[in-house]
């Protein structure tokens, strides 16, 4: 034990009040309002609906640990990112140092096991959370200049919605700031006191903050010392208790729920939550209601996920429904519906009622806005997810007879007639008449027991639009070409109902895939081929039981592998680009396959876009949402091929017919026309296969 | 209010291409889908948001064979409380007067101050509603696009050439046929039809009604259809050749002739 | 016995409507031989205005006028006409808010056969009346036969058939007020017109329309197709890209996503023919489409079509509609 140059906490007195009585008083009262403050915040998740988190702990475990402890996602934005880490892993290392110091209010030499100062461990420990406790501090610097000074777009909130939180996150850096400096000081003090007494100073790490509070504490007479010391410790003890309880209140409420949050992360990307956990279908026509109405309508571990955003923006940042100036932006679905928690059960006095989200805290436009592209939740650092909560508010919407005009149509159309286009069920395999010649396409009669290996899922915009079954034909001529047969159903097909599901109307979606299944099972297809990702999305999420399902860039590749395509050289006055379609890159992870079968055609000049892959942009949307129309200000597709332009590219290559109409769309109205061009997959490896050389026509005379 | 709303099922134009039968007795009516007359909704839809303002019930009454029980459940889903079906063999091959007699029968069994029918239908004649209100000596208005609940009188709107709209004000009880975009009828689910899925609808004959024969069915009807057709059209556009100034010369015949040029 | 046909005249504060001119031609189509009676409502002023026009092609023309009939409310016209109008009496409407207003129940107060929006004629024979009609939007087109034993109220479908513009007729105006017996109590009563927002163009009531697509090329040759849709008389809508391009506003859009539009003529100037764009385009209009290139989809659906420069085309054609109205 060292000799005691001050003394310390435990036995000295604050303003005339014994410091342990302080340390024992503080904490208790504190622990007390926070507990009841989690309780009141628990409330509404004991009212919520059902939801499934629990299982495949050892996934969640370990997305815990990549995503919440190792901060995965942070560096994606690279600035905050990096400061976040610092924060974070400074929290990480500096909790033991604060409990420590909580305790040594009532007993002096406390140490939590392992950490004895005398050790090597206990001594290295202190060499380290004061470096961290000084990269903190630098870091909290950085995040106050940035968010008060510079204020990064990002973080805007637009006065319609509420005031911006700077004031919030400042108070927060300045606290933790304020944790940092009374350590410091509390350690330099005694430093400082120690030096003066003639004794040697215990190692304080250079340029760290208690190594600069004790050389600015140096030459300060002990008596002061001494009370610098006392103050810092009280200093520290107030903050660290009024830290615990200012983070409940809002934005900071995610340094205690993110970390469960992401062990709690939905597991399966691409799927739509069923519309009640624990119902059977039978049991849904007994459901008063249906979807999300209420805000208590919403799963627990989605009111989970309002608390735990910290409002960092990345998704709005990312969403392009919020760059095209549609009235949606993931992030203040969060903050706002959390608001609405927190007045609807508030800390103290009457709570607000419980009513209808929609037409108060969230508007239709906005709820129908989102093309459910994934790239607000594929950007979350700590998983919260958007498309369930956007689905469940849609099924709300449906449930109350509340969908825009532009919709009922074709979702009138889906239900009498399998397509949204209200075509007839025997033209949906029309297309493959024009093509009978060179590439023969089966259309299966179902009722009559015809059967095939493998089932070409051609989807409704690819049967019956004029312009797009290019594509079906385009992949029947390719397989037809390797040798494989091409089979579809026909009149049998309805549409997947992919966005039906994701618009919200669940029970029209299961009455399609009812049909869609037992026509798939009749044909005893061993395997599902499509050209469409929302079909194929759909097939391997939404339904069950059907055979593997593969997208057509995933065939093809394999054919040209196989050394049963063969390709020729690509036009070297083109330079082509890829477009992720949201189904097929961020929803499926497909991002390799369609690159490579790009890249097997000789001499194609491929670049790449500012954002492919996992961010991704989206064309618009597909489905449904070609027949929204929403409030904006320039078409996503737009923006899209601008940025294809930028990358130097004159063909864009989609894989995704809904793309395909949207970028063509979108050149049309840039004035790209003749400078660019939208091109699908299928039809850019279609137009290159080598095909042995027909026979002259004899010319006629 | 006690409102009754007049409907139809009729094969819907938006979800069918209509052919003629070879022979012109019918339309094809394989592969045809049927839905509730789209004016009839937005009537239904405007019934029930005056009974949600001012109180009341909907009553939705349709002529037509056994299958019209679904667009009247459907109906029934959307908000109306009551429907009615009036079916009979006898009722076959009314004509307008015909259709309109045989729910002037159902409307002396009550007492409505508003009787609502779609402004046309599928046959776009736009007759039953002026028809019934003549027969029930009561004060009418077509095409309506909007009304407003003044007491025991009514005021509304009519949807006059050029986009304009005549103002009028209609005592009670009277009967209206609606124009479509009054109101946005709200979406139908599939869940809100298996809810009424298994509701008893009411079914109405020729002597639950108290009618004769006579007057209603084909033998009555004062108008009757006597074939279908479609007149010759060709393949593809016909192109007009030559100079544009032949062209335009061209093209301003035919608009002329089709009634393009005012 | 030829048939006694008359000819209700609209008119708006004494200026005839197109329909009166063509009312005569149906009933020739009705009956060659019959004796057609033009009738004419109003206050005294726009009754005599409108009876003088009206004589000049019919031979016979009734008066009624009333201060009350000031503007044309078919709830106190109906029972007029009811009592008006001899036993076995043809009466033609045209099909507009006013004849469709009318019609339906005064052919039931007179007991007569009702035809609605009937687009032709195959004469009257033995007491019976064959019109054509079109059903299910305009898909499909019927044969109706009627029985004349009771008379008929029948709308006529304004364009459908040919003005008589011949006129000379001296027709004498009779003043028939007395007879129809004086202007009933209305339980309706006419209130005012509201107009509709200047600029603000509903696509989907308009009878013909200079529908314009990417063609156009810029937002200065709008301008082109306003002059033509100007000169024939039509409204101009478009196809998504122009509303996109904000050239012209959302209501004017034709489409899935945009307006359905009904109308009788539809030019189709410079678009493609998307599905999308096609499918607001109902009720099976005459189509002439207009684009440069021969392969465009549009010309499967059209009627007619020309291969060609819209801004070529459109100019001309505005300045020979022009030169032809005088």
């Amino acid at each position: 034990m060292e000799h005691l140059a001050l003394m310390p906490p435990s036995g000295a007195a604050f303003f005339g009040i014994p410091v342990w009585f302080l340390a024992v008083v503080i904490p208790v009262a504190a622990i007390c309002i926070f507990v009841r403050t989690l309780a009141l915040r628990l409330q509404p998740l004991m009212k919520a609906a059902p939801d499934v988190r629990t299982d495949r702990i050892f996934t969640r475990t370990w997305y815990m640990l990549k995503f919440a402890f190792g901060q995965y996602k942070q560096p994606r934005y690279w600035t905050a990112g990096v400061l976040h880490i610092a924060i974070f892993a400074g929290f990480i290392i500096l909790s033991a140092r604060s409990i420590t110091l909580v305790f040594l209010g009532v007993t002096d030499g406390f140490y939590l096991p392992g950490l004895n100062p005398e050790s090597f461990t206990g001594a290295a420990y202190n060499i380290l959370k004061d470096m961290a406790a000084t990269a903190v501090l630098i870091a909290c610097a950085i995040a106050a200049v940035r968010r008060g000074i510079f204020k990064p777009e990002r973080y805007n909130v637009p006065p319609k919605i509420g005031h911006d939180h700077t004031g919030e996150a400042v108070l927060i850096l300045g606290m933790i700031s304020g944790l940092m400096l009374a350590d410091g000081f509390f350690e330099g003090s005694i430093a400082a006191a120690q030096a003066a007494q003639g004794i040697t100073p215990h190692f304080l790490m250079p340029a760290t903050v208690p190594w600069f509070a004790s050389k600015l504490l140096s030459g300060v007479p002990l008596e002061s010392l001494q009370t610098w010391h006392i103050n810092a410790y009280m200093v520290h003890e107030v903050i660290f208790f009024t830290f615990l309880n200012v983070l409940p209140l809002g934005k900071h409420f995610h340094v205690i729920t993110s970390i469960p949050n992401v062990w709690l992360a939905k597991l399966d990307k691409g799927t739509i939550k069923p519309v009640r956990y624990g119902l059977e279908r039978e049991q849904l026509d007994e459901l008063e209601s249906l979807g999300v109405k209420k805000v208590t309508d919403f799963t627990w571990k989605h009111i989970l996920d309002f608390y735990s955003c910290a409002d960092c923006g990345r998704c709005s940042d990312q969403c392009p429904a919020n760059a095209v100036k549609r009235p949606l932006s993931p992030r203040f679905i969060s903050i706002k519906c959390r608001d609405k928690l927190f007045r609807i059960f508030p800390l103290k006095g009457e709570g607000e009622p419980n009513d209808e989200l929609i037409g108060s805290v969230l508007s239709e436009d906005e709820i129908w806005s989102c093309t459910t592209c994934g790239a607000c939740e594929n950007e979350c650092p700590i998983m919260i997810q958007y498309i369930d909560k956007i689905v469940d508010l849609r099924r709300g919407m449906v449930d109350a007879g509340n969908v825009p005009q532009s919709l009922q149509k074709p979702l009138s159309a889906l239900e009498k007639r399998g397509n949204p286009y209200g075509k007839m069920e025997k033209k949906r395999a029309e297309w493959t008449k024009d093509i009978k010649d060179e590439a023969p396409v089966r259309v299966l009669d179902i009722a009559k027991g015809d059967t095939a290996d493998t089932l070409y899922f051609v989807d409704s915009i690819t049967s019956f639009d004029d312009q797009i079954c290019s594509i079906a034909k385009a992949a029947a001529r390719a397989l037809s070409t390797a040798g494989e047969e091409v089979a579809v159903l026909g009149p049998a097909e309805k549409d997947s109902g992919h966005e039906v599901r994701r618009f919200g109307e669940e029970f029209l979606f299961m009455d399609l895939k009812d049909q869609n299944t037992e026509a798939i099972a009749s044909s005893g297809a061993k395997k599902i081929i499509t050209t469409d990702p929302h079909a194929f999305n759909c097939l391997k999420k939404d339904y069950e039981n059907l055979p593997p399902v593969e997208h057509i860039s995933t065939t093809l590749l394999r054919l040209v592998r196989q050394g049963r395509l063969h390709l020729n050289a690509a036009d070297p006055e083109k330079v082509y680009t890829y477009h992720d379609p949201c189904y097929l890159g961020r929803h499926n992870d497909l991002y390799e396959d369609p690159r490579q079968l790009l890249d097997s055609i000789p001499g194609l000049k491929r670049v790449e876009m500012a954002r492919s892959r996992d961010t991704s942009f989206c064309c618009g949307g597909g489905g449904l949402m070609l027949f929204y129309e929403p409030e904006e200000e320039t078409r996503m597709g737009s923006i899209r091929v601008d940025m294809a332009n930028k990358a130097g590219a004159n063909v864009i290559v989609t894989a995704c017919p809904f793309c395909k109409v949207n970028m063509e769309d979108a050149i049309k109205t840039s004035g790209l026309e003749g400078k660019m061009i939208a091109v699908d997959l299928a039809e850019l490896v279609d137009a290159h296969v080598v095909r042995p050389e027909k026979k002259a026509e004899p010319q006629a005379a | 209010m006690e409102i009754l709303v007049c409907v139809k099922r009729v094969p819907d134009t938006a979800e069918n291409e209509i052919a003629v039968k070879a022979d012109g007795t019918d339309i094809v009516r394989d592969d045809v889908v049927y839905s509730v007359n789209e004016w009839d909704n937005y009537a239904v839809e405007e019934a029930i948001q005056i009974r949600d303002n001012v109180g009341g019930t909907v009553t939705v009454v349709s002529v037509g064979d056994a299958e019209s029980e679904e667009i009247i459940r459907r109906e029934m889903a959307m908000g109306a409380d009551t429907g009615v079906l009036l079916s009979d063999s006898a009722f076959e091959g009314s004509d307008g007067l015909g259709v309109a007699t045989i729910l002037k029968s159902f409307v002396d069994k009550g007492k409505y101050d508003l009787i609502l029918t779609g402004a046309l239908a599928d046959d776009g004649a736009g007759q039953v509603g002026g028809m019934l209100a003549a027969l029930l000596d009561l004060p009418y208005a077509s095409v309506v696009n909007k009304i407003e609940v003044k007491g025991d009188k009514l005021l509304v709107g009519r949807e006059i050439e050029g986009g304009n709209q005549e103002m009028n004000e209609i005592s009670l009880p009277c009967v209206l046929s609606i124009q479509t975009g009054i109101n946005e009828p709200r979406y139908v689910g599939i869940r809100g039809i298996r809810k009424v899925a298994s509701l008893e609808i009411p079914c109405d004959g020729k002597d639950a009604c108290g009618l004769d024969a006579g007057i209603i069915g084909a033998a009555g009807a004062k108008v009757k259809r006597l074939t279908y057709f479609v007149p010759e059209l060709g393949e593809g556009a016909e192109m007009i050749e030559g100079s544009t100034e032949e062209q335009v010369e061209k093209v301003i015949e035919i608009l002329k002739a089709k009634g393009g040029i005012k | 016995m030829a048939a006694q046909i008359f000819a209700y005249i609209a008119h708006k504060s004494g200026k005839l409507d197109d329909s009166a001119l063509e009312l005569t031609t149906a009933a020739k189509k009705i009956d060659a031989d019959a004796s057609i009676t033009a009738v004419v409502f109003g206050d005294a002023a726009t009754a005599d205005a409108a009876a003088a026009k009206a004589a000049n092609t019919y031979k016979a023309v009734w008066k009624v006028a009333d201060s009350a009939l000031a503007y044309p409310n078919a709830e106190l016209i109906r029972p007029m006409l009811a009592k008006l109008l001899p036993e076995g009496a043809i009466l033609l409407l045209p099909t507009d808010s006013f004849g469709m207003d009318l019609g339906p129940g005064l052919a039931v107060k007179r007991n007569a056969a009702y035809i609605a929006d009937a687009i032709d004629f195959e004469g009257a024979k033995d007491g019976k009346l064959v019109a054509h009609r079109q059903e299910y939007a305009g898909q499909v087109y019927a044969k109706v036969e009627a029985n004349l034993s009771g008379g008929a109220v029948i709308t006529c479908r304004p364009g459908a058939f040919a003005a008589d513009e011949a006129g000379g007729a001296g027709g004498a105006v009779e003043d028939k007020s007395a007879d129809a017996g004086p202007v009933p109590a209305a339980k309706r009563k006419f209130i005012e017109v509201v107009e509709a927002e200047v600029g603000d163009v509903d696509i989907t009531k308009s009878d013909v329309l200079v529908s314009i697509g990417r063609g156009i090329e810029s937002q200065d040759n709008l301008e082109i197709a306003f002059d033509l849709a100007k000169a024939i008389g039509a409204d101009v809508s478009c196809s998504r890209p122009i509303v996109d391009a904000k050239w012209l506003e959302k209501s004017r859009q034709v489409g899935t996503s945009g307006q359905t539009v009904k109308p009788k003529v539809y030019m189709a100037l410079g678009i493609s023919g998307a599905f999308q764009h096609l499918g607001g385009i109902k009720g099976n209009p005459f189509m002439l489409a207009i684009n440069k290139n021969p392969k465009a989809p549009i010309f499967q659906v059209a009627d007619v079509g020309v291969v060609g420069d819209i801004l070529e085309i459109m100019p001309e054609l505005t300045e020979k509609v022009t030169e032809m109205k005088g």
